[in-house]
């Protein structure tokens, strides 16, 4: 039995051997060779650690998209190479540099953490590596730092934040206080905070920081009743988020607390109770209810068996930017300003809605309001619309 | 009042630093061994506290694993390693207890990753008390305080009212004059490190709740521990106990009414006692 099935395998090896070998000499110029060789498309992301779900489900998501073009982008045939980066910042250059030398990568998509991110965005700035960056919402990678190559489909800090200031202040809250680690991602989602409030006609009378990522909340929370706020706002993540929203409860404060929407993404099982009622924005949410979304919940859910969300959102949209963009220049990635332009104009029709790029080639789309409700972040309407990061110092 | 509310929490955290500082202080006292991997002794106590929670869902277990498992634990330590490095330079023994801590770290990477995980607090005191207008604060941490003090006057009994305190107190004073009257000082080394070493794995159980656990939990703790030991004076149980609600007060208030200098208040105050009482507040020795 054995025997045989050896057999059988070493024939069929065989045949396809003839078959690329006729296929190989039957290719005529350099151009159809180049058209021919598979794209190489690089997911650095966190397999490991904290943020490997994160990372997981970005990757399903990608591969759903491959699989819905049959493999195929603009028809270049895409193959894909994994990198675990750990979420690791001090490993991030030294990655990148793996990605884009050694196994030479055409596209590189990644990565979670914005430290890492950096790391990338150093990398692929001197290789002119094509690069769509899934999550990390460091601002600096679509300011001061942006590059022609590198396109964001996630969101940076600053927008949820400021959807969420601004929805505040359109509903008539004119002083607010502001609470998060001392570290890049609560500084820039704090502006954000600010900037929104101040546009609709609030301000933010106090800032409550502490070091990252202790949780010592109390001496913070404390001042809350003193400072005469009608609302708080907060930006903190994963067990820290948890923490916070409990004991923001159980400090039994009468001023509503609200946030930037990863206050209560993925982790309102562990909040229980304590997160009830808490307003968030972010730009996505439970209950959006589009035909995209439901057909990529339920497509979802079939290759990767659990819930979709805004991380595979992040992931399933930086795979249709690359289509829109390898399409246009029917797969020739020589073409870069084919390629880019195509890119920069892409509208496309996302699971969370409406979603372009801004001229720094970061996430255009609909910032919206959430509310905790059973478990749910449930949309409750749209705090900013079609909502740009300000790309302060960009020049592409 | 808003300040009742932070006066508690200075009350709160300056107990818990006096579990951990006292333990430190009576190791070094009495043993002359300055333990850096004080902190990570810390740390098994808050990540036991997570492991227990998650396994058993019981969290008050973590007490007694704590009183019974960090006992055993310093035993341990003080036996096959400590008891080796009392008469050697303190370079050396700097680089023993660094060592546990690059050790302690490694371990708990290898064993339970480097996730950061919040501990529930135990259903029994999952409620709050109001204490200030639109202000409550969690049963729990008044459970911390109790649990605190006890231990604290438990501490105090041992060392002023027994026969094993007398000779703890004299060998922090004069320990060549413990060796000369014939006492075994091999067991009182051995009991002050697993009471020690008890303390602060205790100190962590207690805290894993209150600051959540990750990687690192205890080098904050320990840090804020010197300078109340230090403050308190070398080896002074009581002089950890007011350093620890000097320097929790002052923490505390600091963050919460000058948030700009909260950082430098404590190292502030501990450059002045050192000026003032080069010895500390407490402190004997000079």
């Amino acid at each position: 039995m054995t025997h045989m099935t050896k057999g059988t395998l070493s024939r069929r090896k065989l045949i396809k051997g003839a078959a690329a070998l006729t296929a190989a000499t039957a290719v005529p110029t350099g151009w159809a060779i180049a058209q021919a060789k598979p794209l190489k498309v690089g997911l650095m992301l966190p397999y490991s650690g904290t943020f490997a779900q994160l990372g997981e489900n970005i990757t399903h998501a990608i591969e759903m998209v491959i699989a819905e073009r049959n493999g195929k982008f603009g028809g270049r045939e895409i193959q894909i190479i994994k990198l675990d980066d750990e979420s690791k910042p001090e490993l991030g250059p030294q990655n990148a540099d793996r990605m884009v030398k050694r196994d030479n990568v055409d596209v590189l998509i990644g990565t979670v953490h914005s430290g890492v991110q950096l790391g990338i965005h150093k990398v692929v700035k001197e290789s002119g590596t094509l690069c769509i960056v899934p999550n990390a919402g460091a601002v600096g990678v679509t300011r001061e730092l942006c590059a022609k190559n590198v396109f964001r489909m996630s969101f940076s800090n600053w927008q949820p934040a400021y959807g969420m200031g601004l929805a505040l202040g359109k509903r008539g809250v004119k002083k607010a206080a502001w609470i998060t680690w001392d570290y890049a991602a609560g500084a820039e989602s704090g502006a954000g905070f600010k900037e929104g409030l101040e546009k609709a006609g609030g301000q933010v009378v106090a800032t409550l920081t502490l070091k990252f990522p202790e949780t010592n909340f109390q001496p913070l929370l404390a001042q809350i009743p003193g400072l005469g706020v009608e609302a708080v706002g907060a930006f903190f993540a994963g067990g820290g988020a948890v923490q916070f929203v409990k004991e923001y409860a159980a400090a039994g404060i009468k001023v509503p607390l609200c946030g930037s929407g990863f206050l209560t993404e993925g982790v309102l099982g562990p909040q229980g109770a304590a997160a009830e009622g808490v307003e968030t924005a972010l730009h996505y949410g439970d209950g959006i209810d589009n035909l995209k979304n439901t057909a990529f919940r339920a497509a979802f859910k079939a290759k990767a068996g659990r819930e979709a969300d805004v991380y595979a959102v992040q992931g399933y949209d930086s795979a249709q930017l690359l289509v829109i963009g390898l399409e246009a220049v029917k797969g020739n990635m020589e073409d870069e300003a084919g390629l880019y332009k195509a890119m920069r104009a892409a509208k496309i029709d996302s699971p969370r809605g409406p979603v372009s790029l801004s001229p720094s080639q970061d996430v255009v789309h609909n910032i919206y309001l959430r509310k905790a409700t059973g478990g749910l972040n449930k949309v409750t309407g749209i705090a900013a619309e079609a909502l740009a990061d300000p790309g302060t110092g960009c020049k592409v | 009042m808003n300040l009742l509310a932070q006066l508690l929490n200075g009350l709160q955290y300056g107990l818990l630093l006096f579990l951990i500082a006292s333990g430190l202080t009576l190791v070094f006292g009495v043993l002359g061994v300055i333990n850096l991997a004080h902190g990570s002794l810390f740390m098994v106590g808050a990540y036991l506290a997570y492991v227990i929670a998650k396994t058993t869902g019981a969290l008050w277990l973590a007490l007694p694993a704590g009183l019974i498992g960090g006992i055993m634990l310093g035993a341990g330590l003080e036996r096959f390693l400590f008891r080796h490095f009392y008469h050697r330079e303190h370079l050396d023994q700097v680089l023993l207890t660094f060592a546990l801590i690059l050790l302690f770290e490694e371990g708990r990477s290898f064993l339970l990753g480097n996730d950061f995980h919040s501990v529930p607090v135990p259903a029994l005191f999952d409620f709050s008390i109001p204490v200030a207008p639109g202000f409550s604060y969690s049963a729990y941490r008044f459970f911390v305080i109790g649990c605190c003090l006890a231990l604290g006057a438990a501490l105090y009994l041992w060392i002023e009212r027994t026969r094993m305190g007398a000779i703890i107190r004299a060998a922090a004073e004069k320990p060549e004059m413990v060796d000369v009257i014939g006492i075994d000082a091999r067991r009182v080394h051995m009991v002050v490190f697993a009471i020690g070493t008890a303390l602060a794995v205790i100190a962590g159980a207690l805290a894993a709740p209150l600051y959540s656990v990750y990687p690192g939990i205890g080098d904050g703790f320990l840090i804020i521990s010197f300078v109340v030991v230090v403050i308190g004076g070398l080896g002074s149980v009581s002089g950890a106990f007011w350093s620890a609600l000097l320097i929790g007060m002052v923490d505390t208030l600091g963050k919460a009414y000058m948030p700009a200098v909260a950082g430098l208040a404590i190292y502030v105050l501990m450059a002045a006692v050192l000026l003032v009482r080069p010895s500390g507040l407490f402190g004997q020795r000079a």
